[in-house]
């Protein structure tokens, strides 16, 4: 997500058309990315690298903040029961 | 004397740069692939415009980590000139060589358009062949050109006299009305605390000729040269004082 002190013209924009199409209330509107990341095994660094990532590539700190969260894929029967998949909500 | 142009997949501003350094008399200018690793060779280096990578993720995120960049950063830190321009500016700012980012334009759109900036700095090495105040005229074309840097970083930037370059109407003012893309305190171009990287969103490679309706960029281009030609000077002077010691 674009930290608060960054302009956020986009979420402006849209904020102002949800006014306009009847939603007064809205008070203010942010865009980022979202992500769904598969990764296979689960390495006791695994998460510490993903956080590396997040930092290094997939978010730039001057400007956005990110947030990842684990969760377990529910295997079916072909899927890798270590699959994990993170999401991570970025720009 | 020689320029590195670095092509990265998407650069599209690769060929004006070439042009507009080999149109001037004593420079010369190189392609050089994206994937070499090194820039031993060249006196100086260009980051070109475009779209690198296809601007995925957010521009300039991924071609930081392309493999010629570790020798951008190393030669930086050895006090070589670097230039970015438009995408070579975010690209810089990715890649930490230069602080705050380029965000989305406050109008949301693409803009294209001849913008007047104004030289805060004359002394610089890419800008002293201006005086301060003097206003350069050159072409934008950007969506994503917004300068932000968090307040201390501002102020940063102001105190070390980091920032070259202003958007400004023609008498000189620096005024929103002037601003094409939000920029916080119109900033166009900024240089390291070192002085040797500068960034710039406008385009001085199109307009390094009259017939382009500008040739003030050929101005950020002979700076660079007359800068590096005094530091050889300064080399060299000292040389001779080595030589009659050993005498």
């Amino acid at each position: 997500m674009p930290k608060a002190a960054v302009l956020d013209p986009q979420g402006n924009a849209v904020r102002d058309a949800m006014r306009h199409l009847g939603m007064p209330e809205v008070r203010s509107v942010r865009i980022g990315k979202y992500m769904e990341i598969d990764v296979d095994g689960q390495n006791g660094d695994l998460e510490a690298r993903l956080h590396g990532l997040c930092r290094d590539l997939l978010s730039n700190p001057v400007i956005e903040d990110y947030e990842l969260q684990a969760s377990e894929v529910r295997g079916s029967a072909s899927a890798k029961a270590t699959a994990r998949q993170a999401e991570v909500r970025s720009e | 004397m020689k320029f590195a142009v670095i092509q990265f997949p998407g650069s599209n501003c690769d060929q004006d740069c070439l042009a507009a350094i080999n149109g001037l008399e004593g420079l010369r200018a190189e392609y050089v692939w994206h994937k070499e690793t090194s820039l031993d060779d060249f006196d100086a280096i260009v980051l070109p415009g475009g779209f690198a990578y296809g601007d995925y993720l957010r521009c300039g995120a991924i071609a930081r980590f392309s493999p010629i960049m570790r020798a951008v950063v190393s030669d930086s830190r050895a006090g070589k000139l670097v230039l970015g321009t438009c995408n070579g500016f975010q690209v810089l700012c990715e890649a930490g060589l230069l602080p705050g980012a380029l965000v989305r334009n406050r109008s949301l759109r693409f803009v294209c358009d001849m913008v007047t900036m104004r030289v805060e700095v004359d002394d610089s090495p890419f800008t002293h062949g201006c005086k301060k105040g003097a206003l350069l005229r050159m072409p934008v074309a950007h969506g994503e050109g917004c300068f932000f840097a968090d307040p201390e970083t501002l102020r940063e930037l102001n105190a070390n006299r980091q920032v070259i370059l202003r958007y400004s109407d023609r008498d000189g003012r620096i005024v929103p009305e002037a601003n094409p893309n939000g920029s916080i305190e119109n900033i166009a171009g900024i240089c390291n605390r070192e002085g040797n990287v500068f960034g710039l969103m406008p385009h001085p490679d199109r307009a390094s000729d009259g017939r382009l309706g500008s040739a003030d960029g050929a101005k950020i281009f002979r700076s660079m040269m007359q800068t590096i030609r005094a530091s050889r000077r300064t080399t060299a002077s000292e040389r001779p004082a080595a030589a009659r010691q050993v005498a």
